[in-house]
């Protein structure tokens, strides 16, 4: 459904996206996850038209979206970083312009009023978009997107600005949404990601540092190898104590948090199962363990793990 | 182009723009006429030459938002992502305002019927002004429009099309400030003033209809290469 092949996009002389090549199937969630700055918006604005690459293709559909461009974009719906809302115009006015400008061919009072429903605005119709709430502007962002049936949904970071609620009515959404168009999504949010897409690519200053299913993703980022420990007993000596557990590469004390109970962030060899020894170690020295617990994976974690030794196992040789 | 279009129509009116574009208009264009009816006189051409320099005050008002808010507003983004083409894009631009502009110029009709009841005038005349100051306006929206591709800021659009506005209504006196032939002749030739005073005259030359139009076409395909500009850099 979509095909990029080796887009790139030069600013002066700064490659904010550089070469990234990956297709989309029909039907699918696809998960582009990236920290600020990654290049995500960059690609997705080449992907809708809206900027043009400095070299590479895109195709939507068939379609190229540079030598093709009105049929292409006729198959995709857009929800930009900030949706382009008009401030004075109501919702509904608002999306019957949409609904023109994008010369949809479903009859446009049900249609509208399918779409209203699906995202949860019918009751802000005839209010003006100045007055919505930064959540509702997103949904009549999103609303604007879905106008016209378009088979590819790309969305950027749809869930920015929300509050708890609305991420996980957006997310469920969006999912829903999958089954009957194929859906490109960017965050920078892992779990988000997870929660939502089929497959996801990873993408840093712009180049794809990752490309693969969700399941395989998350399986091997999962390793656990960083934890948290509380345990009781004076510092230095389990300091030493840890120090001398195989496959241990790091220790660092936190400090003391209750009374003669001290935090400590320990890091193993990736792949390597500490828990075991740790326990036992402790145990012999009656130093009791209080709480064990695995970092969670930052994205910044991510692209460490992903762009260090393990990365040519992950991306399908994008390198 | 026509759902653009109508949004636009609508927008000048949702806001004060169009109101104050119009009210401004009715202003001068009814003082002119008050003048053409004190001095008893059926010549509406006065109303025309007076017009030339309200516009060059009063049409940047109009066009000032049309593509800087876009841009400010991020919904270009919508625009450009919509399978509609550049040119259908801007038309329906140009068209929103020239159509408020029409409205405003109506009024002269009005004031020919009311002459009308006094004395026949000479219709070829008055018909010919009018024309006049539609290409006149035509070709002013343009260059309007243009300038507010140029920026995402409303005030600097207006001001930048003031600054153009101002140096279109001088063209006259730079010709004849400067000494060499040859650029004066060149100055003079593209002298808005000047073509616009043979419509109020009552001469229709072809030369001065085609540099209008010229000008109007010219310049909205200008800004087409504007915003095809921006998608490469």
């Amino acid at each position: 459904m979509i095909e990029v092949k080796d887009l790139t996009k030069i600013y002066g002389t700064k490659h904010a996206v550089d070469g990234i090549s990956f297709t989309v199937n029909e039907g699918e969630i696809l998960g582009f996850l990236g920290p600020n700055g990654a290049g995500k918006s960059t690609t997705m604005n080449i992907l809708t038209g809206y900027i043009s690459s400095t070299s590479g293709t895109a195709k939507i559909a068939g379609f190229d979206i540079l030598d093709d461009p009105i049929e292409a974009k006729k198959h995709i719906g857009y929800l930009p970083e900030h949706p382009p809302l008009y401030l004075d115009m109501t919702v509904q006015a608002y999306l019957e312009f949409c609904y023109q400008l994008k010369k949809a061919k479903q009859p446009m009072k049900a249609h509208l009023e399918d779409i209203c429903q699906r995202v949860k605005i019918a009751d802000v119709k005839n209010r003006i978009i100045k007055n919505l709430s930064k959540g509702y502007r997103q949904r009549v962002g999103l609303a604007q997107a879905l106008i016209g049936n378009p088979e590819v949904l790309i969305l950027d970071e749809p869930t920015v600005g929300l509050d708890p609620k609305q991420i996980i009515e957006i997310r469920n959404l969006i999912k829903t949404l999958g089954k009957r168009h194929t859906v490109i999504l960017s965050s920078h949010i892992l779990p988000e990601v997870q929660a939502v897409c089929d497959r996801v690519v990873v993408i840093n200053k712009g180049k794809i540092v990752a490309d693969d299913t969700e399941e395989n993703l998350s399986h091997k980022l999962s390793d656990d190898f960083r934890y948290i420990a509380r345990i009781e007993g004076p510092e230095e000596e389990v300091t030493k104590i840890l120090h001398g557990i195989s496959n241990m590469k790091d220790v660092q004390s936190y400090g003391e948090k209750e009374n003669g109970v001290f935090e400590y962030a320990l890091e193993a060899e990736p792949g390597a199962d500490i828990r075991r020894e740790l326990f036992n170690r402790l145990a012999d020295r009656k130093y009791p363990l209080l709480g064990l617990r695995s970092t969670e994976l930052t994205l910044e974690d991510i692209f460490l793990q992903l762009t260090s030794d393990g990365s040519n196992k992950l991306d399908g040789g994008t390198n | 182009m026509l759902a653009v279009l109508r949004r636009e129509m609508s927008n000048y009116f949702t806001s004060p723009i169009g109101y104050i574009f119009l009210a401004v208009f009715y202003f001068f264009s009814g003082m002119f006429f008050t003048n053409v009816l004190a001095y008893n006189s059926t010549d509406i051409t006065n109303v025309f030459s007076g017009l030339f320099t309200v516009l060059m005050f009063i049409i940047p008002l109009l066009t000032m938002r049309s593509m800087s808010e876009e841009k400010k507003q991020k919904t270009d983004q919508l625009l450009l992502t919509s399978p509609i083409k550049l040119g259908n894009l801007v038309i329906g631009k140009f068209l929103a305002a020239f159509i408020i502009y029409c409205i405003a110029l109506a009024i002269t009709v009005v004031y020919s019927i009311i002459l009308a009841v006094y004395e026949t005038p000479e219709w070829s005349v008055v018909v010919g002004n009018i024309f006049g100051a539609l290409l006149l306006g035509a070709a002013l929206i343009a260059i309007g429009v243009f300038i507010s591709s140029l920026t995402e800021n409303q005030l600097i659009a207006a001001i930048g099309s003031f600054a153009v506005m101002m140096f279109i209504m001088m063209i006259d006196s730079f010709a004849s400030l400067i000494p060499v032939e040859f650029i004066s002749n060149i100055l003079l030739k593209i002298s808005f003033m000047t073509r616009y005073t043979d419509f109020v005259n009552g001469i229709l030359n072809f030369a001065n209809v085609l540099f209008f139009l010229s000008i109007a076409v010219i310049f909205n395909f200008f800004t087409v290469r504007i915003l095809e500009k921006k998608r490469w850099s």
